[in-house]
């Protein structure tokens, strides 16, 4: 039902309240995995991901009242591995004002695609220390892994074609075929 | 972009990006492991024939932070004391595979004469009195960090000196004004060059006329080593008139801010121990030049012209 047929057209897969509940039960997910969120820190991968990480870090203080989790910032283009490939998109600022030793990390994102950006952030979150455990969350898993990463909390599975594009928003999420 | 050369090369719109990408460059060097791969597998080699502490160092922890190689080229312990030409240098260091010369040398155009000899993409660290764009990038991002906004739209800027032998001067001068600041000369006349009515730039002889409206207060060094015309009388009365002495210090704006590009001259252009000043950027210029020439490498090294097929999936 969710196969984007091979035209130029942009479908709606998800509305807005639908990527609200979804980021509502990663919320709880998070919370249940880690039996609490005790120890647990959000990094928003920029720049899909860190509005994410905002509501997410929202919900889950909804939840565990008496908790703040630190929500911080990732940019990955440092960490690439396809500099020179490709035109260098403006780069967004790191921002990870706490420790993450020891922490549990949940790196954030909006579409888990290739997996080349969550190995460029693993990479990355090297450099500012080691965490206990390193967990992914995302809104959209779309295919086409090329390598060994999966995520730990995801929003939706939608299969795609290659060529697709997809958008996610707080107003839902958009896929847009793009014929070749 | 291919090459950094001049602040004209670059265009506004090349010296924006880099000073946004520096902001990015910044935050890496406070992580605390500041080093990320980015340029892993470039080659980067510093040739100068002329001294250089600040801007040799920070070009070469700017590449280490890039993960690139770095090759030192020492004039005094090389061929260039055989007899070697600049050419057959350059040539030869492209033989062993480099990806960009970061050059100084004492002749204007020399960066632009070695682009012809090589394809590697060319950094200018400062070529005669013309022009040293890293200087100049270094000294923007100090203001806009200092001031807190990104437009220096009526800045009052006031560069005093030796302009005559002064590269960091005419790269200023360009750089400061495409971002919107009033640029005043102050200097004797005889450290002024002939052609500054083409300059975008107002021109006075006496520092304490300008002090009250001056926003930025650039000193330059006193260029003693390129000096053998007489060209001022005495190092004192230099000093005297156009050095940063206490009293002077005093008559700035409480807001307004001391640069230097180093190495300063102390008892000459500076009397003041910049220590005791309250709003001195001159370690700040330092600190910067190592971000800087990190946006500078990055920008330079990590184009992505030749393929742009993988585009926005690789993005997602």
């Amino acid at each position: 039902m969710n196969q984007v047929p091979n035209r130029a057209s942009s479908k709606a897969v998800m509305s807005g309240p639908d990527v609200s509940r979804a980021i509502s039960r990663i919320a709880h997910e998070i919370v249940e995995r880690n039996h609490g969120a005790h120890n647990v820190v959000l990094i928003g991968l920029q720049r899909g991901g860190t509005w994410i990480a905002d509501v997410l870090a929202e919900r889950i203080a909804q939840i565990e009242p008496n908790l703040v989790v630190p929500n911080g910032s990732l940019d990955v283009s440092m960490h690439r591995d396809d500099i020179g490939l490709r035109p260098i998109v403006p780069g967004a600022i790191s921002e990870i004002p706490f420790d993450i030793n020891c922490a549990v990390v949940v790196l954030v994102d909006d579409v888990l695609y290739t997996g080349r950006t969550v190995r460029a952030a693993l990479e990355g979150l090297n450099n500012f220390g080691r965490p206990r455990a390193v967990q992914l969350a995302v809104i959209v898993d779309r295919g086409h892994r090329e390598l060994p990463i999966r995520p730990d909390f995801v929003g939706k599975n939608i299969p795609t074609q290659a060529s697709d594009e997809v958008d996610v928003s707080a107003d839902g999420v958009t896929i847009t075929a793009v014929e070749s | 972009m291919k090459h950094c050369r001049s602040i004209d090369e670059l265009g506004k719109e090349g010296l924006l990006r880099l000073l946004d990408s520096t902001d990015q460059m910044a935050e890496i060097n406070r992580r605390p492991i500041p080093k990320v791969p980015a340029l892993r597998g470039k080659t980067v080699v510093s040739l100068f024939f002329e001294d250089s502490t600040r801007t040799r160092l920070s070009f070469e922890t700017a590449a280490k932070r890039l993960s690139a190689e770095t090759m030192t080229f020492s004039v005094s312990t090389s061929s260039v004391n055989k007899g070697e030409s600049l050419r057959d240098t350059v040539e030869t260091i492209t033989d062993m595979g480099v990806h960009a010369f970061v050059v100084r040398h004492k002749s204007a155009g020399v960066p632009w004469q070695i682009a012809q000899w090589t394809n590697a993409s060319i950094i200018n660290a400062g070529d005669g009195a013309h022009q040293h764009p890293t200087q100049a990038l270094v000294d923007c991002y100090t203001v806009r960090e200092a001031i807190g906004r990104h437009s220096l739209d009526g800045l009052n800027v006031t560069i005093v000196g030796d302009i005559k032998h002064s590269r960091v001067a005419r790269s200023n001068i360009a750089a400061f004004t495409m971002l919107g600041a009033r640029v005043t000369l102050v200097a004797p006349p005889t450290l002024l060059p002939p052609h500054t009515g083409q300059w975008p730039v107002q021109i006075s002889h006496s520092l304490d006329e300008v002090l009250a409206s001056t926003d930025v207060l650039y000193m330059l060094r006193l260029q003693s080593e390129r000096m053998d015309q007489g060209l001022i009388p005495h190092l004192g009365e230099y000093g005297n008139r156009f050095g940063l002495t206490d009293v002077r210090a005093q008559r700035l704006q409480s807001s307004a801010v001391v640069m230097h590009p180093g190495p300063m001259n102390r008892g000459v252009e500076m009397h003041v121990d910049p220590a005791d000043l309250p709003n001195s950027l001159i370690h700040k210029q330092v600190a910067n030049g190592v971000s800087v020439r990190m946006a500078v490498l990055f920008d330079v090294l990590a184009r992505g012209a030749e393929v742009n097929s993988l585009k926005e999936e690789v993005v997602a």
